[in-house]
Order: structure tokens, then C-alpha cells, then sequence
């Protein structure tokens, strides 16, 4: 029953929420609570913008369990404006454009249900190509 | 004879307070199924298509995704913290779960939970426009200072039936707050309904039944007509004191006649005639409608909002412009950038993004 877990972290997982260092002023993500550049303890709560690039990534074929019905889908990291960088999956686009380096915005998107139709429905973010303007 | 039936304008409804649109955002998925594509499997390409084509979720998106970036975009342009909403309601005919709420999930995400009002509305296509006028009441009698109402779908119809072709996925979100505040004020409402079975999905049922022939002239037509002429005569205005028009877009046939019908012209009506382009949104369809007509407008202009619902009714609100129109709509992407990032899909991609495909 992984219900409480998703419970505690969705603030974290629906909107890129991590921490602020009052000290130094590095931004965390995930949210760890001890500041990794400067020691200190870091517990302001941080909206990210959600923008960044993409720093590397891999397109999966044969999914973990629970994932089977996205298949295939592109996992990539992505290096956020503010710094951190974050494993997501990528969507709203194909692997084939793909490319290092191409700038992406954060959406929330459904990541799997939790064990088969009537399971919970798990949120999260995800990244997409940025959107153009018309 | 009834001695208590109404004047028409004690029919029209208006907050003390006057109130407005603070905020607005659209929301529509990326990908396109051609109508061409249902008539190819169905008819050998024989049928005439009611639209060009439809909007179709992604396999990572429902109606509590799709309503979270809306909902984004809505507070991007309303410049307002997410903690001071006090309401999130959600007008939708697919909702992910049968039971938790749609409007919880998205509170969580834009950050404005846990002093907030939340609950899922209901009322087939008129379900946003329905939550709407709640939250213009809630804001207009001084409960709230802003509150959000979205109408958001991702339509099924049956596998070859005429609904097929049109039910499309999107929809849109409103801040509402005190008049003051808003780039368009609601100048008033009305609601015109009554019990009227020509559209309905049971209990447990994936795809809903509708009366090909019923759907139109007493149903359609009927409530869209009285919800926009008793506002007409009760506010004493014309079709030609509105700059635009938008009204409930199952097809690209039933708008366009019933704005003539009642008067008004092809010009007001296309800037929120996208039905073509990414299909019926059910309950996002009349107020994505008012999203790309609010990317476009000047300060001033009257826009009429008609929307429809099958079982059945139509509220009608009357909105005006005002001078922050023109430094808001920037703030968020416009609907014609979503309506313009378009992938198309063939049938069998569809069928897989739409659960129609079993795996196990
Ligand atoms: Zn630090």
C-alpha cells in the first residue's frame, strides 16, 4: 500500500516545490532539509519556475512495472534554471526530437496508477518542449 | 395565473458586489485526430465531417492535469497569491475518479490548498459555466475576495457513433474577484433550464446515449435561444452592443445558426468559434470560446457568453472589458498557441490514447 508515501511527497511531485538556503541561497530539489553547498539547515519552502534544458537522457522501451502503458517514453535529466538538476520523464514529445541542450517547461501529468484500474491515480511532474507562442 | 411570475429584468442575475474576471486560461492537449480519420474506419470515407478535427488527450492526461494547467495559467495572469483563493470548483463530465474530488487535486498543485472551498460540478456541457456563476455569487457576495471556477472535459464517444468525430478534450479556468481588480466585468447572468433527457450517461456506462434528432431543436436550440433572449430583453440590449458572441459548439453547424437566429454576425462570432479546429470540449467549450475572444479584445468591448448543457440548460453572462485587459492577457499563453501546437494522430493512436485498447 504505497498510499501514504504519494500522500506525504505530493506537494513536492504536483508543482516542483523544494527549498530555499537562507544562508547561501542555493536552491534544493527534492527538498532535503540540510543545505548540500553550504552545510546549514534549509527549510524554506521554494516554488521553482519549472524551466530548464535538457541535460541528458534515455528512451525506455521495456518499463518497470506499472509504467507498461506509457511505453515508449523518453527519462531524462533536467537542469533546472535555479540550478538543481532532476531525473522526470519527458512528454508531448517524440524521442526523435529530442535533443541536449533543448529548453523545457514543467507540467503535472498523470505517472501511473497505483496497481490496476482501481488503484489510486499518482501525479507528477513531468517536462515538455516549451511552448510557442503562436 | 400566477401573480408572482417574474419581469423579465428581475430575472437577470447580479452580485451586490460587482465582480469580474481577474484571471483566465486555456487548455488544450497537443494532439489531433482528423474527422477524416473516424470516416475512414467508419465509412469508407464516405460521411460528411462536422468539424476539420478534434483535440485528444495525451496518455498522461486527464481532466485534473489538464484543469492544473489551466488553473496556472488563469493565476499567471490574475497576479494574485494562490493562498488567496477561496474556492476551486471543477466543472467536468469525465472527472478521473466516480468518488474524491477533481478540485482537491488541482488546489494542491497551484498551491492554494487548505483554505479553500473545493467541489466537482455537474451538468454535462454546462457544467463550467454552471460552476462560474457560483463563484461570481461567492465573490459577489462578499464570502470570498477570489474564487476560481474551471470547465474542463476529454469527451468519449461511442467507437463509430456521430459523436466521434467532434468529442474533443480542453477547456479553460476563471479567477473571479472584485470588479475593481478584473480585466472584464460580469455585468450579469442568466439561467434558463429544464428537465429535458436528450443527452445522458448511466451510472458504470463508458459512453453516454444521445437522441440524434432530440439533441437539436428542444434541446440545443431551445434553452440556448431563452437563455440569450431573456438577457437581451431584460438588460434592454441588442446583438449590435456586443463586440463578440460565443455560444455552446457541439458542431460547427449548431452555433453558427442559432447566432444568426438570433441576430448576430459571422464576425462576432468567429474570434470563439474554434470547434473546428480542436472539437467539441463539452464543458470547456463555450468558455475556451471566451479565452481566445479575451486574447483579443479591447478595453470595452461586450462579449455574450452562452453556453449549453444537455439534460438540459444554458447560462448566459454578459461580460465587459475593461482597461486592464490589454496588460493581463501577455502574462499566460493565449489559446490560439495551444490550437496552433498540434500533432495529428491516425485512428489507431487515438485508440490507444483513448482506452479503447486492452493490455491485459
Ligand atoms: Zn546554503
Amino acid at each position: 500500500m504505497e498510499i501514504p508515501r504519494h500522500w506525504r511527497i505530493r506537494k513536492q511531485r504536483y508543482g516542483l516545490v523544494g527549498e530555499v538556503c537562507p544562508h547561501c541561497e542555493a536552491k534544493l530539489f527534492p527538498p532535503r532539509d540540510v543545505c548540500p553547498e553550504c552545510g546549514k539547515d534549509a527549510r524554506e519552502p521554494y516554488h521553482f519556475s519549472g524551466r530548464g534544458e535538457v541535460f541528458s537522457f534515455t528512451t525506455i522501451y521495456e518499463p518497470p512495472a506499472g509504467f507498461e502503458e506509457y511505453a515508449p517514453y523518453t527519462v531524462a535529466l533536467v537542469k533546472l534554471e535555479e540550478g538543481p538538476i532532476v531525473t522526470a520523464q519527458l512528454t508531448d514529445v517524440n524521442s526523435k526530437d529530442i535533443k541536449i541542450g533543448m529548453p523545457v517547461e514543467m507540467v503535472t501529468r498523470k505517472i501511473r496508477t497505483d496497481g490496476d484500474e482501481r488503484g489510486m491515480i499518482v501525479y507528477g511532474y513531468k517536462f515538455r518542449p516549451v511552448l510557442q507562442e503562436a | 395565473m400566477n401573480q408572482t411570475e417574474s419581469q423579465p429584468k428581475d430575472l437577470l442575475l447580479k452580485p451586490n458586489r460587482a465582480v469580474g474576471i481577474v484571471g483566465y486560461g486555456a487548455y488544450v492537449p497537443q494532439y489531433r485526430l482528423p474527422a477524416a480519420e473516424v470516416a475512414r474506419i467508419w465509412t469508407d470515407g464516405q460521411a460528411a465531417l462536422p468539424i476539420k478535427e478534434k483535440s485528444v488527450p495525451g496518455l498522461d492526461e486527464d481532466v485534473a492535469t489538464m484543469s492544473i494547467e489551466a488553473a496556472r495559467n488563469a493565476m499567471k495572469r490574475a497576479r494574485i497569491p494562490a493562498d488567496q483563493l477561496r474556492a476551486i470548483w471543477v466543472g467536468s463530465e469525465s472527472h478521473p475518479y466516480a468518488v474524491k474530488p477533481t478540485s482537491t487535486i488541482v488546489a494542491e498543485a497551484i498551491g492554494a490548498a487548505p483554505h479553500i472551498q473545493a467541489g466537482d460540478w455537474e451538468f454535462a456541457c454546462k457544467a463550467g459555466t454552471e460552476a462560474m456563476v457560483a463563484a461570481i455569487a461567492f465573490v459577489g457576495s462578499g464570502m470570498a475576495n477570489f474564487a476560481m471556477a474551471i470547465g474542463m472535459d476529454t469527451a468519449q464517444g461511442r467507437p463509430g457513433d456521430a459523436l466521434e468525430y467532434t468529442a474533443g478534450a480542453g477547456g479553460a479556468a476563471f479567477v473571479f474577484g472584485p470588479a475593481e481588480t478584473s480585466l472584464a466585468i460580469v455585468e450579469h447572468t442568466y439561467s434558463f433550464v429544464t428537465d429535458t433527457p436528450d443527452f445522458f450517461r448511466r451510472q458504470y456506462q463508458k459512453y453516454p446515449e444521445h437522441a440524434q434528432r432530440f439533441t437539436g431543436d428542444p434541446a440545443y436550440f431551445k434553452h440556448i435561444t431563452n437563455a440569450a433572449q431573456t438577457l437581451l430583453e431584460a438588460s434592454g440590449t441588442r446583438p449590435s452592443d456586443y463586440r463578440y458572441a460565443v455560444f455552446h459548439q457541439p458542431n460547427l453547424k449548431f452555433p453558427q445558426k442559432v447566432a444568426a437566429q438570433l441576430g448576430f454576425t459571422k464576425e462576432q462570432i468567429a474570434p470563439g468559434l474554434l470547434v473546428g479546429n480542436i472539437g467539441n470540449t463539452y464543458a470547456g467549450a463555450a468558455i475556451i470560446g471566451l479565452t481566445a475572444i479575451l486574447d483579443i479584445a479591447e478595453p470595452g468591448d461586450r462579449i455574450l457568453v452562452v453556453s449549453f448543457g444537455s439534460g438540459a440548460g444554458s447560462d448566459a453572462f454578459s461580460i465587459l472589458t475593461t482597461d486592464a485587459i490589454r496588460e493581463r492577457r501577455d502574462l499566460a499563453p493565449k489559446t490560439k498557441d495551444y490550437i496552433a501546437r498540434r500533432m495529428p494522430i491516425d485512428y489507431a493512436q487515438y485508440v490507444r490514447q483513448r482506452g479503447k485498447l486492452t493490455i491485459k
